[in-house]
């Protein structure tokens, strides 16, 4: 029947239909909702890993096994990821093996915006780019039947557009559960020097191979139209090709590597004009040139930054100005804030008001930076606030600077690589404050579950983990709790962690607002003793506004947006909020 | 028929997603194509939303670009203004009058602009503001704003109201049903 869903969900339904066995991913936006959905539709096993490293060994070890196996990322996530792929390319798979792996072009929420074309040919793997949900539905079972005939991982690459955009999707047949042997094949699967000098030649042998399946595979399809253009494009691009220039011929790469090449220049040849249509890096463009292939329009015309779209092509390749109207300009921005009542709001108006250098992480308290907190200095990748503040206070010692550095890090993201760091500093005499933010969900990518949630992506119950014991455990003696809601304890802590000698952790237990539903009685502001001093403004809570505009308008509170934290009361000096009474609080 | 484009404009957790999956679902239950995109992650609350729905016979891409949309839907007035570019020269707007501060207001960085609706109304004098949350609240749930929107817009989108209908019916939880019906009527009736 068909359906409405997101290329997320495709993928999902497409791994349940296609006999999958073992899925495993890391969260990370526009990757998510596919290992959710997978649970959701509660047919094959799934979990989230500690981190993608995890999670594609777990999914090479399914494949070994003999279960058609998934693992999900995000583009950065492949980085981590990477010392697995490479040598996984190597000893190939037993039961089909994909990588699903979500880019963002336009970096709508991403450090970067790598294009994971690169790692395919790097790690010399098959690829496939998806342009719309049906695409992705019925990639995966292709990606199986490519992954188990010629025994390699299939990459699956989507980007934001495909993972997000929801379009309609006819599913095929289902099949049941793949499970084969257990595959005992110590040359194929012990990557010492000697069986891994044999398999490389396999590698190239299999790309030989691939480049030959890639002539004929229906994967990548001509669509003759007229032959004053023809353009050759994959992925959300084409949709993109499609709409600016319907008149067009168009050979669709599906299978994006290795590429066609004879394909590609019969197609070239059967039209006036070639042009090269992609997002991000210019990776046809680069190997069509090389073949001697005249490319009349590519990366000399599109970005190489951030997406593009239909009206930006038609500029393009006719050479005009995008014609669209200017969108209207000095409005106020609306970014993404901190929730009512969360618990990173107490940290940062300390840490803001302390003045400290605060290395980061990813995850919600990345927020941290924004004005009017500005209250984080460096964010780099998952898990580097902490071996970032080691470097620096080392360099700080060196330089004779009595600066102790402050690392802010969530729990997921500890989990995920930064306890090898906090080790990495308790072995080496580091003299960081380390702050754990232990709201005890993934909170950015969406409330998921993580090892200390005591929960799995399938909702079973399960082993928690505890911070304190795990803290100490990794090397560090100074452990204490933290409540970020009372302001003043949250001071005093920060300051004795910053003038104790050596490693120091400090962890926040308050759980999050959002994810477990947590709601307090709203507060209000008492108009006779506010003085519009706007102190308690300082915490960017969305509750919060002025009455009127002028020199000194005082604060109310949106009983509606109030969850009753409090935080902005400890800011205030005249005592000018407190909570609704009784009856009349719309939150009790 | 050509591709009718709708973009929907509001902050994080006002349910444009809930809104657009409406609009979608009613094209596919109409026979026709439909894609639907937005742009989430870095938002869980609080944050400008932008969604796409684009109903056609044959839809390629998942993206509006400015200047092409048909029509705008707006939870918000600041975020009608934001996002007003994306109408075309003839294209249709109504938002939702009651205003909510930017994190940036009220932290008292910026000011919310006092004349939001006259700015509106300068670009698109044809734009109508919408009391979409009195009207939700007379509906039973403040929370139904979207379903008013949905409502107000009916009548000028290329689907019939009977399946709209149906198909909040049939997304809305067990005790959503009556509320949402109400609101979607109470919109329609704006």
């Amino acid at each position: 029947m068909k359906k409405i869903i997101s290329g997320n969900e495709a993928i999902a339904l497409g791994f349940t239909d296609a006999g999958g066995v073992f899925a495993s991913g890391y969260p990370g936006t526009p990757s998510t909702e596919t290992l959710e959905e997978v649970a959701r539709l509660g047919e094959v096993y799934c979990e989230w890993a500690a981190n993608e490293k995890v999670a594609l060994e777990a999914a090479i070890g399914a494949s070994i096994a003999g279960g058609r196996s998934l693992a999900t990322m995000k583009h950065v996530g492949v980085n981590v990821a990477a010392d697995a792929l490479l040598t996984l390319s190597y000893t190939g798979v037993n039961a089909g093996l994909i990588l699903m792996v979500a880019d963002d072009p336009g970096m709508h929420s991403s450090q970067n915006e790598q294009d994971s074309r690169n790692y395919a040919r790097f790690a010399k793997v098959p690829l496939l780019d998806p342009a719309d949900s049906q695409d992705a539905y019925d990639m995966v079972r292709a990606g199986f039947e490519i992954s188990e005939r010629f025994d390699t991982p299939v990459m699956l690459r989507t980007t934001t557009r495909i993972s997000h955009a929801k379009g309609v999707v006819v599913p095929g047949e289902k099949l049941a559960p793949r499970i084969g042997d257990w595959q005992k094949e110590v040359p194929k699967y012990v990557m010492l020097p000697n069986f891994a000098r044999q398999r490389h030649v396999v590698v190239e042998e299999r790309m030989l191979a691939l480049r030959e399946f890639a002539e004929t595979t229906p994967l990548n399809r001509v669509e003759m139209r007229d032959t004053e253009l023809g353009i050759v494009t994959s992925g959300v691009a084409y949709q993109h090709a499609r709409e600016a220039f319907p008149n067009a011929s168009i050979l669709k790469l599906g299978l994006a590597h290795p590429l066609p090449e004879r394909k590609i220049r019969e197609f070239a040849g059967s039209v006036r004009k070639l042009v090269v249509v992609e997002e991000m890096d210019g990776i046809f463009e680069e190997q069509i040139r090389a073949m001697g292939i005249e490319v009349a329009v590519g990366k000399d015309k599109l970005p190489l930054c951030g997406e593009i779209n239909a009206d930006l092509l038609r500029a393009a390749l006719d050479g005009g100005e995008v014609a669209a109207p200017a969108p209207v300009e000095g409005l106020p921005q609306r970014p993404p804030v901190f929730c009512p009542s969360c618990a990173h709001r107490g940290l940062f108006t300390i840490l803001s008001k302390l003045k400290v250098f605060v290395s980061g992480d990813i995850g919600c308290y990345t927020l941290g930076a924004l004005p009017p907190m500005g209250a984080m200095h460096s964010v780099i990748d998952m898990g580097a606030s902490i071996s970032a503040a080691h470097g620096m206070a080392k360099v700080n010692t060196i330089a004779g600077r009595a600066q102790k550095p402050v690392a802010v890090i969530g729990d997921s993201t500890f989990f995920h690589s930064g306890m090898t760091g906090l080790l990495s500093m308790a072995f080496n005499g580091g003299d960081a404050l380390v702050i754990i933010m232990d709201n005890r969900t993934t909170g950015m990518t969406g409330g998921q579950e993580n090892p200390g949630t005591g929960r799995t992506l399938e909702g079973q119950p399960t082993r928690q983990v505890e911070m304190v014991p795990l803290v100490k455990a990794l090397g560090i003696d100074n452990v204490f709790e933290l409540n970020t809601y009372d302001l003043a304890a949250t001071e005093a802590a920060i300051k004795k962690g910053l003038e104790t000698p050596g490693p120091y952790v400090l962890i926040d237990r308050n759980p999050c607002i959002l994810r477990y539903r947590i709601r307090k009685p709203a507060m209000t502001v008492d108009q006779e003793k506010c003085t519009g001093c706007r102190a308690c403004l300082k915490v960017a809570c969305m509750a919060l506004g002025l009455t009127a505009t002028g020199e000194k308008p005082k604060v109310r509170i949106d009983p509606n947006v109030c969850n009753g934290c409090g935080v902005c009361g400890q800011m205030c000096k005249f005592d000018a909020m407190h909570e609704i009474e009784g009856a009349n609080n719309a939150n009790l | 028929m050509p591709i009718f484009n709708i973009v929907i404009a509001g902050v994080g957790g006002q349910g444009v997603l809930m809104a657009s999956r409406v609009l979608a679902e009613s094209a596919l239950a109409s026979g026709l194509d439909v894609k639907q995109n937005e742009v989430h992650g870095m938002a869980q609350r609080g944050g400008s939303v932008i969604s796409f729905v684009r109903i056609g016979e044959e839809v390629a891409s998942p993206v509006v670009t400015p200047g092409t949309a048909d029509l705008l839907i707006s939870f918000e007035p600041l975020e009608a203004l934001r996002y007003i570019h994306y109408l075309k020269p003839a294209g249709r707007l109504v938002y939702n009058r009651v205003p909510i501060n930017p994190s940036t207001v009220a932290s008292g960085l910026a000011v919310y602009p006092p004349d939001v609706e006259q700015q509106i109304a300068a670009i698109c004098p044809e734009a109508k503001g919408v009391e979409a949350l009195s009207i939700a609240r007379e509906a039973g749930n403040g929370k139904a704003v979207n379903m008013v929107m949905v409502g107000t817009v009916m009548k000028h989108l290329p689907l019939d109201e009977e399946v709209i209908t149906e198909v909040v019916k049939q997304v809305s939880k067990d005790k959503g049903v009556e509320v949402n019906l109400k609101a979607l009527a109470g919109g329609a009736a704006a």
